[in-house]
């Protein structure tokens, strides 16, 4: 019944939203929301820059997405603008010098709308083993630095004082939010990565009372999210990133109604209708 | 009763000594030229206005913050317990006080259980932590620290928001921990009353070191008298003598084993806000310093 690509882009999907479970929730308690933002669209210059030098477009929209961060971290420091401010140029600037070089390329036939918006069609074999070696690492690094993270979260003081250096905490979490949008790209696209982030962590806030216990649920809450999505993708023709979204958001708003039911029944078992 | 891994009796080691330490930011010297030493088993306060640069001195004893000029030497291997002068917590992060108690480093139950009862909120242990009140917040902060058996102890006003009966519990529980312990404590306090119990240097901040020394001597001191004007006159050396009990049923038990209504007005009290009638509920006329060393105090102003 599934068609091979559909299945890759099940496995992708599936793989990306485990991993940004996680990671979304210290978007959501960091309030790193637009920081995720800037990030992402820093990616379309990382796209661009990959075609221009014929770079492999996975390290190349790294690379970007790290240098954007490393160059915000920098600029706050100085203190001249506020951080929101500084978010608000790099996001849209980043976005639009890859526009830019995207239109002066004249000599690629790109699919801008993939990259924009994600496209289950692209997704090859070598992806999904990509995204699933990636997503392991990415998870395995956060499980290391639990820890520090959390407390960091908590108070970067409080977690300095005690010996749980957050400067690196602080530094790999950064590396991993790049690392997740390099493989999230394909198959959401770079405007939407950060809903992925942030909408299972918020719909995963109510029925959670640990840190660990929402980051669990966040990336289930995702990846059901993700086979909702596809399958709305497939059934109406719809570009997967929107898809998932918005299937993501009618979970988050399932989330909200008045509890009547048995906690985990609202959260897990609505959503999919094939 | 808790932590007694380390007995009152361990020799006094140097954990921390800040050398002419300054922070500068923006150009302009939060705090300057602060010489400091805490050892083991000691108790130093620091006191002085808003902005005097107590919570900045904290930071760099505790490593947050790196001084501009001066040095510290921080003994390596030693483990601090730190509770922050502000702290808050997004309430998108489901945070029980189990779980905050267990923040940067592992605890068994029954230490988690020891500490927060020492701290008075035991009953509070699976609580949401955004559900707390400030005093509670605070109460578990204070649990928190403790619990990882510091080798020094930070705590910047560690007891804002606890009430009246709590403050003097908590403070006789610092000063109890360090008579168990043995660790080193940095205290930071405006509350002008209570911070010299117990502890064995007071120094007072206002941009640099002004005074330091014993209680009784920076309380007497020129400069003390000066940043602190009205609230510094006539303020008693709190002495927490226990020499009398209130009972449950509103009399009191005094030291000599007699029984009255009301305290004596010579008491040795709880509750130490004298120039402040109007805070408490106590229904004789209090005219005079707390203690000897007040009423010289206030006799030297008059």
């Amino acid at each position: 019944m599934l068609d091979d690509f559909f299945m890759r882009a099940l496995l992708a999907g599936i793989g990306v939203a485990l991993t940004a479970g996680p990671l979304g929730c210290f978007v959501v308690w960091r309030r790193m929301a637009y920081f995720g933002d800037t990030m992402a669209h820093s990616a379309l210059l990382g796209v661009a820059l990959s075609l221009l030098f014929e770079l492999n477009l996975l390290v190349s929209v790294f690379a970007v997405a790290v240098v954007i961060s490393l160059l915000l971290l920098f600029l706050q420091r100085r203190q001249a603008l506020s951080a929101d401010a500084l978010l608000g140029i790099l996001s849209h600037s980043t976005l639009a010098i890859g526009l830019v070089l995207v239109a002066f390329m004249s000599w690629v036939r790109i699919d801008l709308m993939a990259f924009l918006f994600g496209d289950i069609l692209a997704v090859t074999p070598g992806d999904v083993a990509l995204i699933w070696a990636g997503g392991l690492a990415v998870l395995a690094a956060v499980i290391w630095l639990w820890r520090p993270l959390v407390a960091s979260t908590v108070s970067e003081d409080v977690a300095e004082a005690e010996g749980l250096r957050p400067e690196r905490a602080r530094l790999v979490f950064m590396l991993l939010m790049a690392l997740v949008i390099a493989i999230a790209m394909k198959i959401v696209g770079i405007m939407l990565i950060t809903a992925l982030l942030i909408i299972p962590a918020a719909t995963a806030r109510r029925f959670s009372a640990s840190p660990e216990g929402m980051a669990v649920l966040a990336s289930l809450i995702g990846a059901l999210a993700v086979v909702a999505g596809l399958f709305g993708s497939l059934h109406y023709d719809t570009p997967s990133g929107p898809s998932i979204v918005v299937a993501a958001l009618v979970l988050f708003i399932l989330s909200l109604l008045p509890a009547g039911k048995p906690r985990h029944e609202t959260a897990v078992n609505k959503g999919v209708r094939p | 009763m808790l932590m007694t891994n380390k007995g009152a009796s361990s020799d006094r080691r140097h954990l921390v000594e800040l050398k002419n330490a300054g922070l500068r930011r923006d150009g302009r010297w939060l705090v300057r030229g602060v010489d400091l030493t805490i050892a083991s088993g000691e108790i130093l306060t620091l006191i002085g206005p808003n902005g005097a640069g107590k919570s900045t001195t904290a930071k760099m004893v505790t490593g947050v913050l790196r001084p501009n000029e001066g040095a510290v030497e921080r003994s390596h291997d030693m483990r601090i317990g730190y509770v922050p002068q502000k702290l808050s917590i997004d309430w998108t992060m489901p945070l029980s006080v189990r779980r905050l108690m267990r923040l940067t480093g592992r605890l068994s139950d029954a230490d988690l259980l020891d500490a927060l009862e020492a701290t008075g909120i035991p009953h509070l242990v699976d609580a949401e932590v955004r559900h707390l009140s400030g005093g509670e917040f605070q109460r578990a902060l204070l649990a928190r620290a403790i619990a990882r058996r510091p080798d020094l102890l930070v705590l910047d006003e560690p007891v804002q928001g606890v009430d009246f009966a709590g403050e003097t519990a908590l403070y006789d529980l610092i000063r109890q921990i360090r008579d168990t312990t043995g660790c080193g404590i940095l205290l930071i306090s405006h509350d002008l009353h209570m911070v010299m119990a117990g502890t064995d240097t007071v120094i007072c901040l206002n941009g640099h070191v002004c005074c330091r020394g014993t209680p009784e001597t920076v309380s007497r001191s020129e400069d003390y008298q000066r940043l602190f004007g009205g609230a510094a006159r006539g303020l008693a050396v709190y002495s927490h003598r226990h020499d009398h009990t209130h009972l449950p049923d509103g009399r009191v038990l005094h030291g000599d084993g007699s029984i009255t209504d009301h305290c004596y007005p010579d008491d040795g009290h709880h509750d130490h806000h004298h120039e402040d009638h109007s805070r408490h509920g106590h229904d004789h006329h209090h005219d005079h310093g707390h203690d000897r060393k007040g009423r010289e105090g206030e006799a030297r102003d008059a």
